[in-house]
């Protein structure tokens, strides 16, 4: 496979939450605002590439049977060391994703990945697919916070774009499940057309 | 007392599926009837209430007696997947009728960050034994409510005419969405 489709499959096309509705915990309980949604879309992409990585790298030492174990153990050491680096520098991002950093081990989209991908492929190969797959899902979880940010608090990043009478649901938890609906619906759509 | 505010608080007031955002892939990925939903819903009782007692006690008498309590995500994790795996060879031998019931719910429930998240969440909130069984039966009893109303209402919109862009998931997001805005209702209970 050519390695530029290869990256950018995973933004659109194969979007993992859009499309393959992978990791939707993380993407409905951190999405209240555009940059939580940036914070953990790169943690999870420095988790799932390293992960990648390391898997493609060792593949063919791990039995086939304790497989999946032994993908859990890396992957759980890439979030400790994200979990811990978070809490050292970015203190405030850590407080505001909470527990949804040590959940990045039970995110599908990763496991998936080292399981249909990067046990199969080569190195460059999977740390490719790691990278778009992983800002793929850094895309998707920053255009529905901004959406819900926007529409709930009127402001995209800290700017403040709207005034007035807005809609507060949406940075409450129903409006990230109707949020999350209506730009499925529309990505849909696009990807159709 | 304390009792029946954890366990008001978990099923209703903060619920673990539509407050919460946790366990969310099964929300989604099994409430298509209303059978299956049930056995997951008790499969995840099963394992959630295992699965916090054996990671409290890992916690209390191993990890933060030895000063390794960095290392909480990898052993929970580990846990809780041998825990599973442990429960599916048990139960196979021991009570085929349970197993048939529960067994292909099983190996879904260790990527189930319902399990994982309630166990983190007991720590957090510094539980003792017995009010972190209480709090897991609770949040799994929860689950199962928030997964079997969502099920009992997707079977109805397989019938119903809807846009067609808005079919399937899409739809079933906007009524998960409004199903949160029921549960909002709940808020200052307790």
């Amino acid at each position: 496979m050519n390695q530029l489709t290869n990256f950018t499959k995973g933004f659109i096309k194969e979007n993992p939450v859009f499309v393959l509705l992978l990791g939707l915990c993380p993407t409905l309980g951190v999405t209240s605002t555009a940059i939580n949604g940036l914070g953990m879309g790169l943690a999870t992409t420095f988790v799932l590439v390293m992960s990648n990585l390391v898997v493609s790298i060792i593949k063919s030492m791990i039995p086939d049977k304790v497989r999946i174990p032994a993908f859990i153990v890396i992957i759980a050491s890439f979030v400790t060391i994200v979990e811990l680096t978070m809490q050292a520098y970015t203190p405030a991002l850590f407080e505001a994703l909470g527990l949804f950093i040590p959940l990045i081990v039970v995110n599908c989209i990763v496991l998936g990945r080292a399981e249909a991908f990067a046990s199969k492929q080569s190195i460059l190969s999977s740390i490719v697919d790691g990278l778009g797959m992983g800002l793929g899902f850094a895309f998707a979880l920053t255009l529905l916070g901004g959406v819900r940010e926007l529409l709930g608090s009127g402001n995209i990043f800290g700017f403040e774009l709207l005034q007035g009478d807005l809609m507060l649901v949406f940075v409450l938890a129903p409006g990230a499940f109707i949020a999350l609906g209506y730009l499925i619906a529309l990505m849909n759509r696009v990807a159709k057309s | 007392m304390e009792y029946v505010v954890i366990i008001i608080g978990s099923i209703f007031v903060s619920n673990i599926v539509l407050a919460q955002f946790l366990g969310i892939c099964p929300f989604v990925g099994v409430s298509g009837k209303l059978s299956t939903s049930v056995g997951m819903g008790g499969a995840v009782l099963f394992v959630l209430t295992l699965a916090t007692i054996v990671t409290w006690v890992l916690q209390y008498y191993v990890l933060n007696p030895f000063g390794l309590s960095f290392m909480q995500t990898i052993v929970f994790i580990l846990v809780i997947a041998s825990l599973v795996q442990m429960v599916e060879i048990i139960l196979k031998k021991v009570s085929p009728p349970l197993y048939q019931a529960l067994g292909v719910f099983l190996p879904l429930i260790t990527t189930n960050c319902a399990v994982l998240g309630v166990a983190i969440l007991t720590i957090q909130k510094e539980f003792n034994l017995m009010e972190g069984v209480v709090y897991a039966i609770a949040n799994a009893i929860g689950f199962t409510l928030a997964i079997v109303l969502f099920a009992g209402i997707r079977e109805h919109l397989d019938l119903m005419e809807v846009p067609k862009g808005m079919k399937g998931v899409p739809i079933s997001l906007v009524v998960a969405g409004i199903l949160a805005l029921a549960f909002m209702g709940f808020t200052g209970l307790v």
